[in-house]
């Protein structure tokens, strides 16, 4: 409750108005934002629903073609982030810009982390074979479909929706640590952000949280199961 | 957040010391914004007429050489006579240019952007950097869409709807190039609608003046903002399809490519689950500008504001869950169909509660027959008529005879060009002086109105009885068939009909440009009506209000008994009015 002065100067704009959500605009702002990213990511996950369930035959298991072991402390990796996000949150609601700093470029640091193990992810399926249109001709993965261990029917729509999935929600990552990192240069480090005025770093938590949202989903449905 | 609130809330008018580039090019002022969509979309609106017109040449006289077609290249009009495949692609520009770059940039762009906030009382809108954004994509979409009428093979063939397979296989379509940016395009038309709709859902929600309360604000307020979410929600759906489409040309996926085990029903439902929400996002502004023109032409309050507010959220609402009617012949298990045609139908309920409203408003009203006013009545004039045309295609044993006919045509034509465009007719004139500080000239306004009522109805009803004679859409010469060359003469009334209604469009522009300089000046408040931007000089300075105006009531007390005066402006305090609690919370 010691915050209670503070939240509500963020709450109110500078001159009289009817009374809204009781959240400043930037908040609300990005929720109305993440309803059209939930939409977005719904039609890709729905294609990939879609086209898992009506294809014409058996859809590979997880384990031959994807390297479960790295992406699941990748994902480790992306829900720590989520955790120093909060601490970094949690920090500048305390008064405290230095522990803030330190939690946002932690954050910083695991969203770095987590692209470029998806990059090198990517470049190492892309040498084994296993391209969006499918599996490549002559490839290690091409000999395991010849063998019948990877079902040759449904290749082609796996690195569809694999890559597009996943590309997209690496895409949303990137733009998370890009605009972290904005902050962190512009705002974190000059001292512009108090205990009165936090609302970046609330912003764009919640985005970060969204995108690891996102992940959870994705790991569960394309790695797991 | 002191600090963050000053830089996103513009100054007061007379700090304004911008430069040119500033003002007038990358502006962050949402009136500056909505005439940049005007101009720009009406450029678009003319680029799609014409591109009409060659599509009703050839109809009206096909293999016969276009007069001025010579100068097209032979890959399209050799000889001035057009080909199939500029044919192909003539039909699906049209529909696109003027759905994604004339009527919905022009009911949402320009005046969600400039109405909003003049209306609920604000000094603009919450984000007015990511309204600018908002704008350069959506010039940058329209740049790769036009550019794509240059490429080699030319533009997309397969239609506005692009249903796969014919759109992600180049070696269908015949296209290549084109048919890629065609899908850039769109995305970047989604990317300009979200960043658009944000803004003006935060606004409405969080910028409202002192005493603005959800139920004073007008309906053309709510119509957008309820637009917005439609936008909001659908426009991702739409972006996501066609990244997946572009990604199907260029990179070699599989998503809609049946003989690799994709699915071309998907890219269907993708499209309509984005297309249904679409079409109200085309109409719902239209309904609620012509609510308040019609109000203020009738000299009443609307009938039944409450019941206009509910039936605008209802058919937002019913939007969602009727997609499946475009697709009743496209395979769809009957069951599901019967679903999707009962929540079709129920659309009919709130749309018919409008209709009868504005019914009421006008019914023993002191109407003035301005140009706006007429426009708007002739908006729910045609409005009734493609209205009932959708009832008949809701139905699916009608719409398994007339689906992909004519008859679907001269419907969207009825709701799009009746409705949406005539409301825009209405809105143009309307608060053109706010825009600009003059009136556009009443008497051409009227010639134009009653030339283009006319020669729209000619062009447009015909196509309901070709539609039920069986003519199917996008057909390049419809006397291949026996059983359709008895329509003719029809189809030669129709072109010439369209060529006159393209030729009466020369006044309306001509109008437009003509009273930019030349028309009368306007004042204050010429429609003397009630919203808070009748208050304002004209034009609107930057920033607007050096104060935030308080409101006392709702935007359409006319002919109210308190005052001499017919109308009675939201602003205006009488005795009997309390202050609003906001407005004594002011800090400064």
């Amino acid at each position: 409750m010691t915050h209670a002065a503070a939240t509500v100067d963020q709450m109110r704009p500078p001159y009289p108005a009817e009374r809204g959500l009781d959240v400043y605009n930037k908040k609300l702002g990005m929720w109305v934002f993440l309803a059209s990213e939930v939409m977005f990511f719904a039609a890709l996950i729905g294609t990939y629903v879609i086209l898992r369930f009506g294809a014409p035959g058996e859809w590979a298991r997880p384990g031959i073609v994807l390297n479960i072991k790295i992406t699941a402390f990748n994902t480790f990796l992306l829900i720590c982030s989520s955790v120093s996000m909060v601490k970094a949150y949690a920090a500048i609601q305390d008064g405290d810009p230095k522990k803030m700093r330190f939690w946002l470029l932690m954050t910083i640091l695991g969203g770095a982390t987590f692209v470029g193990i998806q990059v090198y992810e990517y470049i190492h399926l892309v040498e084994h074979g296993f391209v969006p249109s499918g599996v490549r001709e002559g490839s290690e993965l091409a000999e395991l479909v010849a063998k019948g261990t990877l079902p040759a029917a449904t290749m082609g729509l796996y690195g569809s929706t694999f890559f597009t999935m996943t590309g997209f929600h690496g895409f949303h990552v990137t733009c998370g640590v890009i605009s972290m990192t904005y902050l962190y240069l512009t705002k974190a480090l000059p001292g512009k952000y108090s205990q009165r005025d936090y609302g970046g770093i609330e912003t764009v938590g919640l985005y970060w949280h969204f995108v690891d949202l996102v992940w959870i989903i994705l790991f569960t449905i394309v790695y797991l199961i | 957040m002191t600090t963050v609130a000053a830089t996103s809330h513009p100054a007061p008018a007379h700090h304004d010391d911008r430069s040119f580039l500033r003002k007038y090019v990358f502006s962050t002022d949402h009136k500056i914004i909505g005439i940049q969509f005007l101009f720009v979309s009406l450029f678009f609106l003319l680029v799609g007429g014409l591109l009409a017109m060659q599509m009703r040449w050839q109809l009206g006289f096909p293999g016969k050489p276009m007069p001025g077609g010579g100068v097209l290249p032979e890959t399209m009009a050799p000889g001035g006579v057009i080909l199939p495949e500029y044919y192909i692609q003539l039909l699906t520009m049209h529909g696109t240019f003027m759905v994604f770059f004339a009527i919905m940039p022009l009911l949402v762009g320009v005046y969600a952007n400039f109405l909003i906030p003049l209306k609920i009382g604000t000094h603009d809108m919450a984000f007015p950097r990511i309204n600018m954004w908002s704008f350069w994509s959506f010039f940058a979409a329209g740049l790769v869409m036009l550019s794509s009428l240059f490429v080699p093979d030319g533009a997309a063939r397969a239609g506005w709807t692009m249903y796969a397979p014919l759109s992600a296989r180049h070696d269908l379509s015949g296209a290549s190039f084109g048919q890629e940016l065609w899908s850039v395009s769109i995305i970047l038309v989604g990317l300009s609608s979200i960043l658009g709709s944000l803004n003006y859902i935060t606004t409405v929600i969080n910028n409202r003046a002192p005493g603005m309360t959800w139920f004073r604000l007008p309906l053309s307020v709510w119509s957008l903002f309820i637009t917005a979410i439609l936008g909001l929600l659908a426009l991702p759906v739409l972006s996501g399809a066609a990244i997946m489409l572009l990604f199907d040309q260029i990179i070699g996926t599989h998503f809609f490519d049946p003989a690799a085990g994709g699915q071309a029903l998907l890219w269907q439902h993708l499209f309509w689950f984005f297309g249904h929400p679409e079409v109200y996002i085309l109409i719902l502004p239209a309904m609620g500008m012509v609510s308040d023109i019609i109000a203020n032409g009738s000299r009443k309050p609307i009938f039944g504001y409450h019941s206009m507010v509910f039936a605008i959220v209802a058919i937002a609402f019913l939007g969602w869950i009727v997609w499946g009617h475009h697709m009743f012949v496209s395979g769809m298990n009957p069951t599901l169909g019967s679903s999707f045609m009962v929540s079709t139908l129920v659309i009919a309920v709130p749309s018919a509660v409008k209709t009868f409203n504005w019914m009421g408003t006008m019914w023993r009203g002191n109407i003035k027959f301005t140009v706006p006013m007429l426009n708007a009545i002739a908006f729910v004039a045609m409005f009734v008529i493609g209205g009932l045309s959708g009832i008949f295609m809701a139905a699916t044993p009608v719409d398994m005879q007339i689906h992909d006919t004519y008859f679907i045509v001269a419907h969207l034509h009825y709701v799009l060009f009746g409705g949406s465009l005539f409301a825009l007719f209405a809105a143009i004139p309307y608060w053109y002086p706010k825009m600009f500080g003059r009136m556009m000239s009443e008497r051409w306004g009227k010639v134009h109105f009653w030339l283009t009522f006319v020669f729209y109805n000619c062009t447009f009803f015909p196509m309901h009885i070709t539609g039920m004679g069986g003519e199917m859409r996008r057909l390049y010469d419809p006397n291949q068939y026996t059983f359709l060359q008895p329509y003719q003469p029809i189809r030669v009334f129709i072109s010439i009909s369209a060529f006159l209604l393209f030729a009466t469009q020369i006044i309306f522009f001509v109008n437009f440009w003509w009273s930019l300089k030349r028309g009368k000046p306007s004042g204050l408040n010429p429609w003397q009506d009630n919203g808070l931007e009748w208050t304002l000089p004209s034009p609107a300075p930057h920033g607007n209000w050096e104060r935030v105006p308080t409101v006392y009531r709702g935007p359409y007390e006319f002919s109210s008994p308190q005052v001499p005066e017919d109308y009675l402006p939201q602003t205006r305090k009488l005795p009997s009015d309390r202050e609003p609690a906001a407005a004594s919370a002011a800090r400064h």
